[in-house]
Order: C-alpha cells, then structure tokens, then sequence
C-alpha cells in the first residue's frame, strides 16, 4: 500500500516513517514537505498514486485547505482516501475539511504508541471501504 | 564449463508473485509465506487471468474453505441489514446458524481468527453504513432511521454512529449537504 504524508515539521515525518515501520500491514511511505510540493508530486507524468494521503493543514507556501481545493478539481485524485493530519482538533476545521472531500480527521497523537495505534486504525478502516464493498462517498471518519 | 548455482525459492517466489501481481495492476500490501492481501476484490475474470499467469511458474491459487465461509457469513450480514425496508427483529446467531448451517459459536471464532475483527463490530460497521446512506438520502428523520436499524433509542444510534465515525448523525448530515451543495457550484463554473 502506498502512502504519502504532505507534512512540514521534519519530526512529525520521522515519527510517521517510524510507526509505519512498526505497523504489521505493508506500507510503502513517501513524505514531501508542503502543498506545493505534494501538488507537485500528484502531478508529475505517470506517477503511480499513493493509496492513502495524510496532509498536514499549516504549512508554509500552500496549505492543506488549499490543498483539498486543488484536488477536488483533479479527476485522477479522487479514488485516494484524504486524511487530515494536524495538531488543530477545532469542530470548525474538521467539518470545513470533511466538506472539502476530506474522509478522515486525525489529530496528531502526542505519544508514539497512540500515533501507531491511530494510523493502524485508519488503514484498517480504509482496508474496510476496499474490500467490503462501502459506499466510498460516505466514508468519514474522525478520531 | 559448469556453474553451481545456490538459490532460495521464498526469494524467487515472492519476486515471480510481485512482478505477475504488478503485472496486473493489482494493489497488494503483503505477501507473507503462502498468502498474499489484496487491496480489492477480484473479479472471476480477473482470478482467472492470475491463476493462469501463476500457473506458468507452478504456482496455484487456494481457495481456503475458512475465507470462503467468512465471506459467506459477510454476505448473510449484509444481506439482512439491506433485506427490508427496517432490519428484522431476529437474533442474528439464530439466523446466521439457521442460514450457514454451522453452529454460532463455530462462525464466531472462525470469523475472529480469519479477520482479526467480530462478527457484531462487523454488522455495526455495515449498520452504520446503512445509517449514512439513509442519512445522506434526506428522506428520513433520525428517529426513523433509528427505529429502522432496531436500535432501542434515538440516543442509542446517536452514541453508536459517533463511536464508529467520531462524529455524530446530525452533523453527518451536514456535511452532506454542505458537500452536496460545494460541488454543484464547482460544477457551474
């Protein structure tokens, strides 16, 4: 499975990359370090989509709402599951996202394990919409 | 001349298995001794394609009679949370024993050590589902659709819906709407 965190901070990619690591389902993680990029990246010819991407809502140059906006408008984007990752928890920003086309809101863990156990739980979850025939479109989830 | 050649099969295996699955675009996330997972299901088509493709190398797809009874007890669940227009009243191990012909407590732990989950998160998650779609189809209070999925109380749905999606059915409903209503203006411009 193949996952890409857009995330500025350089510890909270370390710390991704490192529960990845540790999580029994084989994963694949890239990290780019903002929206520029990420678009960037989503954008290049023949590039091989990610499964699963994590985005991070404040970063410099482009940020994750930006972001969202710009992907809605991408018709080759739109089978990726969109996971918000940030340190915000505001009823404000989770609705605003989710509107957006965000199907999952996690707000960063402050301790390793939790963050391990939080990622496993996502990707289970989204194993779930694959393999059982869900609905994507009403795929939301919130932790 | 002659060349002594020392190989390891797990090696070769894994890397004749990856190629083939890349070979047919499959997403995969783990191929482990004798099993591999994939991302989605397959079609007959599909199976039949890779079952040939492995055949060349002598390798050949197990259809283990375990998934196969798990996939079966999905159906059955599935199956009566969308039967009718409100979820029957009968106890599912009754029905699901009745309909698969093995005894509950078989199908319990089969289903646990097949897929790392139970059976009862497995009917809330496709109740859930069947809330959301329900939910987003705007045709029904949330009072209708508590008393349609069985559930006690409206408070009793509520607090279930929250803990599988985090938020609650109102504010589900919402964001629906809300998106519903973004993308027809993305549509007009």
């Amino acid at each position: 499975m193949h996952i890409l965190l857009a995330d500025d901070d350089e510890d909270d990619r370390l710390f991704f990359r490192d529960a990845f690591e540790e999580i029994k389902i084989k994963t694949k993680v890239e990290t780019v370090n903002d929206g520029v990029e990420l678009m960037n990246y989503l954008t290049q010819p023949n590039i091989k989509l990610p499964h699963i991407l994590f985005l991070d809502l404040n970063m410099p140059r482009k940020g994750g709402i930006d972001c969202l906006l710009e992907l809605k408008r991408m018709d080759q984007v739109k089978n990726i599951a969109v996971v918000i990752y940030s340190t915000s928890a505001s009823e404000e920003d989770i609705e605003e996202t989710f509107v957006l086309g965000a199907n999952v809101y996690l707000k960063k863990p402050n301790d390793f394990s939790t963050l391990k156990k939080t990622l496993e739980a996502v990707i289970t979850t989204n194993w779930q919409y694959h393999t059982s025939g869900l609905n994507r479109d009403n795929f939301i989830l919130s932790i | 001349m002659k060349l002594y050649i020392k190989y390891d099969i797990n090696t070769t295996c894994k890397k004749v298995l990856e190629e083939q699955l890349e070979k047919e675009q499959l997403a995969f996330s783990l191929i482990s001794f004798g099993e591999i997972e994939l991302l989605e299901s397959l079609s007959g088509d599909q199976l039949k394609r890779l079952n040939e493709s492995l055949g060349n190398y002598g390798i050949e797809i197990l259809e283990s009679p375990k998934s196969i009874l798990v996939q079966k007890i999905k159906d059955a669940i599935i199956e009566m949370v969308y039967m009718d227009e409100k979820l029957p009243t009968f106890k599912v191990s009754d029905y699901l024993a009745e309909k698969l012909k093995y005894s509950y407590g078989y199908l319990f732990n089969l289903f646990q050590e097949v897929t790392y989950t139970s059976i009862v998160n497995f009917i809330i998650l496709q109740k859930t589902e069947r809330a959301k779609e329900l939910l987003a189809t705007n045709e029904f209070s949330i009072t209708e659709i508590a008393w349609k999925l069985n559930y006690s109380s409206v408070a009793h749905f509520s607090n279930q819906f929250k803990n599988e999606t985090g938020i609650t059915p109102t504010t589900f409903l919402r964001i629906m709407n809300k998106r519903r209503k973004m993308e027809e203006e993305i549509k007009q411009l």
